[in-house]
């Protein structure tokens, strides 16, 4: 395959946003009649690196070929002209078109100045046909299954006579059956030289269906292998990375104090009990004691945000109980939770957490303020107490309470975030990726943070990408795989291989479940 | 200079000043405020008494944008309002007595609840689109009052209803009096209970807001239930001013004129931050429009473009971009001072 010439050929693509480098010097290459599975935890730059090949981004600097000859897109539609085709992660088609509409939208065939619908149906059933698909071409698009909508989308991409379709996440929604179909598919694209890139979080699917695969991280490549000769574990561990190396002076206190053997006879503050929900996780049991913290390992989509979403009240489970204190408890709200001092630290700071156009102070005080209700107004005061200690406490820059937390660098808008929980007390204090995206200083004085916390007595669920900092910090790891726990243990000598051991195989090294 | 040029109040209050001085230009005695009988008279007074009504529902409206919503059944809510105190009061036997006229503004204003609580019901409980949910009673409700009026249109006899619109209390217009008793109560209400911050966060970031606790379903019932006793009571005061309630007429068209106070007073139809006083200015500049095209002489036929033009000017120098320019502006600007103090 080698042999060929590359139908994409990247070289020393670079790519910076303002405070970040996405794309550092990264080589890629892409064949005819190959599956290249491009790999990377969140913020490696996968999307970067395709943006760069649609043309949505434009590259700072580096080389860029298609089909041997230099290119510079000047937009998407350019790349799409030039044969590359992307299906994205959401069917981005309109569900109130036709199947045929929606495979030839903006190329369509005309007649007489006039759309030839025809024709129009007559070249979209050849184009399902081919894929072996029994598509009604004047049926709605909205009428199909998430996975037939998938592949009308890539019968829409091959139409344009791609050199390359990029195929972005296209199994997240699908079950087993809907992926087997697509895979199909897939290789039949293959055989006829079209060049696949595939990106996917499940390993499994990498596995079974890549020629080839590159693995970025941190904006970097860190190579490209062939899979049959590479260990799942050796790819984790490239996509994970190990050299995180501050953080020299947080001892692993958390062993000397209390850790979950110590707990035994004592009664979880929160326990899980076959707490199940519907394509988010499988059920599952899981116990949190006082002052304790455990951390969640697992890559992306395993279900550890899921898991944490229905502690915390987001989203309902549909199976099993959740125990707060031995009682059984219904949350139907995040409010609920919060009632009960369970509060859910969001990954998606920017969505799901800060009020970008509020100030600092009002950030930290709405958990607090929403608990007492809209007529018990804390005291401004008070207000300005809360936010100056929080400031102080947490280093958060500016140190001005009235500053909009939208002009807030990452770092500081995950502090206020946390002062916001903090300010309600919470019993457990559930952190998803706290320190995802956020300077060195910032998420050492986080770390700290949450150390100190379980500490004094609270217990933190603390989820994270990076192994290093779910060790260095829990008492005890749950590990979850294809959204189900498949382990949970002690942190007593684990060490990163031992849990990248688990989070690839999914089987527990050694008798070390507790 | 800089903190007043990008205060968001700035061009509104701007444009409110403009006006009045093409009104000064045309019609010298613009200022003058005269006592008669112990009565204020005098332009500007009639520009507060007739802004009174779209004042009044906008500031319900300011809080409904404020959540990412919008109340288009404003204007109907009028005309029902005005209907049900109207047939009230002609249908007793004594309209004059102030037992009846109490009665009759009670009861218009527990409909009109009724008709708040059913928008907050689409909007929080069903998730109902705003412009949508509202849409339903902006056409829906004008049949009610048609119905409710048996399609005449009901004029009445009673000086104590006259007293709300038309009527006077410590020399001030009683109309005057009651949107500035609604505005003060709207600001202490939501500035001084945490009501506001609530309304701003669910407006700025809902999700957000739900996982820290808040109630938005609550909010969002309270807020078209607020808009609609607004409306409640400026229908009232526009059908005391006609004595008469006309289903047809009645608050026709007020929803547009609210919606244009709120925007052109800095708040976003994008909902979070909203200003009350931005809402007041707001309507004030429209009303002064309407007062400007008598004043100037502009035909009637060219009222509504006018208008337009004017309302597009304080949209286009509020816009982003146009900021964007205006700042590129002053840093040379800022410059040049700098070194002339030099």
């Amino acid at each position: 395959m080698t042999a060929q010439n590359p139908v994409v050929s990247m070289t020393d693509i670079s790519i910076s946003f303002p405070g970040v480098k996405a794309l550092d010097g990264v080589d890629f290459r892409l064949f005819p009649g190959e599956v290249h599975s491009l790999m990377g935890e969140n913020g490696a730059g996968k999307s970067t690196l395709i943006k760069a090949l649609t043309g949505v981004y434009t590259v700072d600097s580096g080389r860029m070929t298609l089909a041997g000859e230099d290119v510079s897109f000047s937009g998407p539609a350019d790349a799409q002209r030039a044969g590359i085709s992307t299906v994205y992660q959401e069917v981005n088609l309109l569900p109130n078109l036709t199947v045929a509409e929606n495979i030839l939208l903006g190329r369509e065939p005309r007649r007489f100045g006039g759309i030839d619908w025809r024709a129009m149906r007559k070249r979209a059933k050849e184009l399902l046909t081919g894929l072996h698909l029994d598509v009604d071409p004047s049926s709605l698009l909205g009428d199909h299954s998430l996975a037939v909508q998938q592949l009308v989308a890539i019968g829409r991409a091959i139409d344009v006579e791609a050199k390359v379709v990029i195929l972005d996440e296209p199994t997240s929604s699908l079950d087993a059956d809907e992926v087997a179909e697509l895979f199909r598919v897939i290789r039949e694209l293959k055989s006829s030289g079209v060049a696949i890139l595939f990106v996917s979080h499940f390993l499994d699917q990498v596995y079974e269906i890549s020629d080839r695969l590159t693995v970025l991280r941190n904006g970097k490549l860190v190579g490209e292998y062939r899979p049959e000769e590479l260990l799942r574990i050796d790819l984790v561990q490239k996509m994970i990375g190990k050299d995180i190396a501050v953080l020299d002076d947080l001892e692993r206190r958390t062993h000397s104090g209390q850790s979950g053997g110590d707990l035994d006879g004592e009664r979880p503050i929160v326990s899980a009990i076959g707490l199940g929900r519907k394509g988010a996780i499988e059920p599952l049991d899981l116990d949190v004691y006082e002052g304790e913290v455990v951390g969640i390992a697992g890559l992306l989509g395993s279900g550890r945000t899921e898991l944490a979403r229905i502690l915390s009240g987001v989203d309902r489970p549909d199976t099993g109980e959740l125990r707060i204190d031995g009682v059984s408890r219904r949350f139907r709200t995040p409010r609920a939770a919060l009632s009960a001092r369970i509060a859910y630290s969001s990954e998606n700071r920017r969505a799901e957490g800060i009020v970008d156009e509020l100030s600092i102070r009002d950030n930290i005080a709405l958990a607090l303020q929403a608990d007492k209700g809209w007529f018990r107004r804390i005291p401004k005061k008070r207000q300005d107490e809360l936010a100056a200690s929080y400031i102080a406490a947490l280093n958060i820059r500016p140190a001005n309470p009235d500053a909009l937390v939208r002009n807030l660098s990452g770092g500081n808008q995950q502090k206020v975030l946390l002062a916001r929980w903090l300010a309600v007390a919470p019993r457990l204090l559930i952190l998803d990726e706290p320190t995802r995206g956020i300077d060195v200083g910032a998420k050492a004085e986080i770390q700290k943070l949450v150390a100190n916390l379980a500490e004094n007595g609270m217990s933190v669920v603390f989820i994270s990408a990076e192994l290093e900092e779910v060790l260095r910090l829990s008492n005890r790891i749950a590990i979850m795989r294809d959204r189900r726990l498949v382990a949970d243990i002690d942190n007593d000598d684990l060490t990163v291989d031992s849990l990248l051991a688990v989070i690839a195989d999914g089987s527990v090294a050694s008798g070390a479940t507790s | 200079m800089s903190s007043i040029l990008t205060h968001r109040l700035f061009w509104p209050v701007v444009m409110l000043l403009v006006l009045f001085a093409v009104n000064l230009v045309a019609f010298p005695g613009f200022f003058v405020i005269e006592v008669k009988d112990g009565h204020l008279f005098g332009s500007l007074v009639d520009i507060v008494r007739n802004g009174a009504p779209t004042l009044i529902i906008a500031v319900g409206m300011t809080l409904v944008i404020a959540t990412r919503g919008i109340d288009l059944s404003v204007g109907a809510i009028c005309a029902i309002s005005g209907a049900v105190a109207c047939s009230i009061l002609l249908g007793s036997p004594n309209p004059g007595s102030v037992g009846t006229v109490v009665t009759a503004v009670v009861v218009a204003v527990a409909i009109s609840l009724v008709l708040g609580v059913w928008n907050g019901f689409l909007v929080a409980v069903f998730g109902v689109q705003p412009i949508i949910a509202t849409l339903i009673l902006m056409t829906a409700g004008r049949g009610v009052a048609m119905l409710i009026t048996e399609g005449q249109i009901l004029t009445v006899n009673s000086p104590p209803f006259k007293v709300i619109g038309s009527g006077f209390l410590f020399g001030l217009p009683v109309a005057v009096l009651i949107a500035a008793l609604i505005f003060t109560a709207a600001a202490v209400l939501t500035r001084r209970t945490a009501l506001g911050l609530l309304i701003e966060s669910v407006g700025i970031n809902p999700e957000a807001s739900r996982q820290a606790g808040v109630r938005s379903r609550g909010l969002l019932f309270t807020v078209y239930t607020f808009s609609a006793l607004c409306a409640a009571i400026a229908g009232l005061v526009l059908t005391s001013n006609q004595t008469a309630a006309d289903a047809n007429n009645t608050g026709l068209f007020i929803e547009l004129d609210a919606i244009l106070a709120v925007v052109i007073g800095g708040t976003s139809l994008a909902g979070g931050r909203y200003s009350l006083a931005g809402t007041l200015v707001g309507a004030l500049v429209i009303q002064t429009l309407v007062t400007t095209v008598y004043t100037v002489g502009i035909p009637p036929i060219a009222t509504m473009v006018f208008k337009a033009a004017v309302v597009t000017a304080v949209c286009l120098l509020q816009s982003p971009t146009t900021n964007a320019v205006i700042a590129s502006w002053r840093k040379p600007i800022a410059a040049r001072f700098r070194k002339a103090a030099v």
